[in-house]
């Protein structure tokens, strides 16, 4: 079909449906559909914010187990996020520039915790590193015992969190032109120089922004945590942990709690898009 | 001076090419879409590797199978120009004429010296700190090619070094890189599709066909050879 009758019928098409009743429901729907399931997400959100006096919350800031709770939480996925990003880049920029035996079961192991439910894997840390555990039982002879310290909240927010900085640092490694690299080792580059030089640099919105998803996923992990870590106020009792917590009591704490990991998670969000849409 | 055995496997065809290029001489290399231009200078700068055979340059030996040797890309010293250039999108034009000789450890302030001659030899010193990807296409191809020559490379490869510059710049372009490859007086081998660039820059011509050498020698005595179809059709356009 050239190309005018091929216009020339679609703009029919177009007009028919526009003049149909059946295109004004359609659209009436979509938009009742979209209202209803925006309203189902900010309804609750908001609900946070309507419950609770603005006295009422910055009173419950100064309760040491919401302080404890916060400073906790924003340490440990600090520390986690700084050894996912220390490990998981090596381990994607290798993924995504070498083809070597067994790299697909690398591949599917790092999304492992993706899909394990948060409880399995909280479970399996316990068998792993608990004082009995597979590992555990050798770092006990050695005196050392991680169970139910700030450690183990570390780990616990390492396995869940570390898929999503190594799957989006491999994406932007990958979206990263070879002829770059290539010019790059004509000029004189070493591999070493390569990776610092070119492609880190040329990835590095992709790699910032999975690092933020990563630490926005370990400032929320809940079940590994209260599985592996136990619940301790001020050492292993992060922010989720703490609203779980205090909603049995002072709800207010738990409140505020939330609505603080709203606001982060919200800053989470805009940071993403800002990093993202930097482009050279 | 430059001298090439290179047999490497490609997707449709073996590549089996014996070629060399003296002091001072400029190769053009000719031929069809596909028929291994752009992997004779990727196989000699060093990022692709032959299955078999021997590549030296002057004295040094940058390939060999039967040696055991095989010279990284980064110590190689070739300049080696891309067709679209791939001059680095987060670095100033400045900066990426200076990034081989930062890779080369050289100091701060001759880093600094050498850049600025490059560049005012070569008409950018305006576009110093420009982001390169604001610059026109004749100008990428300038900092392109000053990028590769302030490394005093020992050989030149130039892969398409006009297309990507626009019509009327192309003539002046042309002469002014056939002035550059005299001046740097090394071996060059230029990869094109049109006539006029074997006119004005090659001292001798090699035609390509799926992988091998079908015809070598100077520029009349191979664009005389109407009897072949590529360069009937190459010579008309």
């Amino acid at each position: 079909m050239d190309l005018t009758r091929f216009r020339q019928e679609s703009e029919v098409l177009r007009h028919s449906s526009r003049t149909r009743p059946g295109r004004a429901a359609l659209t009436l729907l979509v938009a009742a559909l979209l209202a209803l399931f925006l309203l189902f997400v900010t309804v609750p959100v908001a609900s946070l914010f309507l419950r609770i006096s603005p006295e009422a919350f910055f009173r419950s800031l100064a309760e040491p187990v919401v302080l404890d709770a916060l400073s906790l939480s924003l340490v440990t996925a600090t520390i986690s996020t700084v050894i996912v990003v220390v490990f998981g880049t090596p381990l994607a920029l290798v993924n995504a520039r070498h083809d070597y035996r067994g790299r697909d079961i690398v591949d599917t192991l790092t999304d492992l915790p993706i899909v394990l439910p948060p409880a399995v894997a909280g479970i399996a840390l316990l068998m792993a590193f608990g004082r009995r555990g597979v590992v555990g039982q050798y770092l006990d002879v050695f005196g050392i015992h991680i169970a139910f310290t700030t450690v183990t909240v570390v780990l616990a927010q390492v396995f869940v969190a570390s898929p999503f900085y190594i799957r989006q640092a491999k994406a932007s490694f990958e979206a990263v032109d070879r002829l770059y690299e290539d010019a790059a080792r004509t000029l004189g580059a070493s591999p070493w120089t390569v990776a610092l030089r070119i492609t880190v640099p040329l990835a590095w919105g992709g790699l910032i922004s999975g690092a933020i998803l990563s630490f926005a996923r370990a400032l929320g992990e809940f079940g590994a945590t209260i599985m592996f870590a136990g619940n301790f106020q001020g050492k292993t009792q992060t922010m989720p942990l703490a609203i779980y917590t205090t909603m049995q009591g002072d709800l207010d704490a738990a409140i505020s709690l939330a609505i603080i990991l709203v606001v982060i998670s919200f800053a989470v969000i805009a940071a993403v898009k800002v990093v993202t849409r930097r482009k050279f | 001076m430059l001298s090439l055995h290179a047999v490497r496997q490609l997707r449709d065809f073996a590549l089996d090419v014996t070629l060399s290029v003296g002091r001072g001489e400029t190769l053009v290399l000719i031929g069809e879409n596909g028929a291994g231009k752009s992997t004779v200078l990727n196989l000699i700068s060093g990022i692709l590797t032959p299955d078999r055979g021997e590549i030296t340059l002057g004295e040094r030996t940058l390939f060999s199978d039967e040696k055991g040797i095989d010279v990284p890309a980064e110590d190689r010293n070739i300049g080696h120009l891309f067709q679209s250039y791939a001059l680095f999108p987060h670095m100033t034009v400045a900066e990426n004429v200076a990034f081989g000789l930062r890779c080369r450890r050289v100091p701060k302030p001759e880093i600094a010296r050498s850049v600025t001659e490059q560049l005012a030899a070569m008409r950018l010193a305006d576009l110093a700190n420009v982001n390169v990807g604001r610059l026109s296409g004749g100008q990428r191809q300038r900092v392109a090619l000053a990028r590769a020559l302030v490394l005093e490379p020992e050989l030149l490869l130039l892969d398409e070094p006009l297309a990507a510059v626009d019509m009327r710049a192309k003539g002046a372009m042309r002469k002014e890189l056939r002035e550059q490859i005299r001046d740097a007086g090394i071996p060059c081998i230029v990869v094109t599709h049109t006539l006029r660039d074997v006119l004005e820059l090659a001292d001798r011509i090699c035609l390509l066909d799926e992988g091998r050498v079908a015809a070598d020698g100077a520029p009349e005595e191979v664009l005389g050879m109407r009897e072949n179809g590529f360069i009937a059709s190459f010579t008309e356009r």
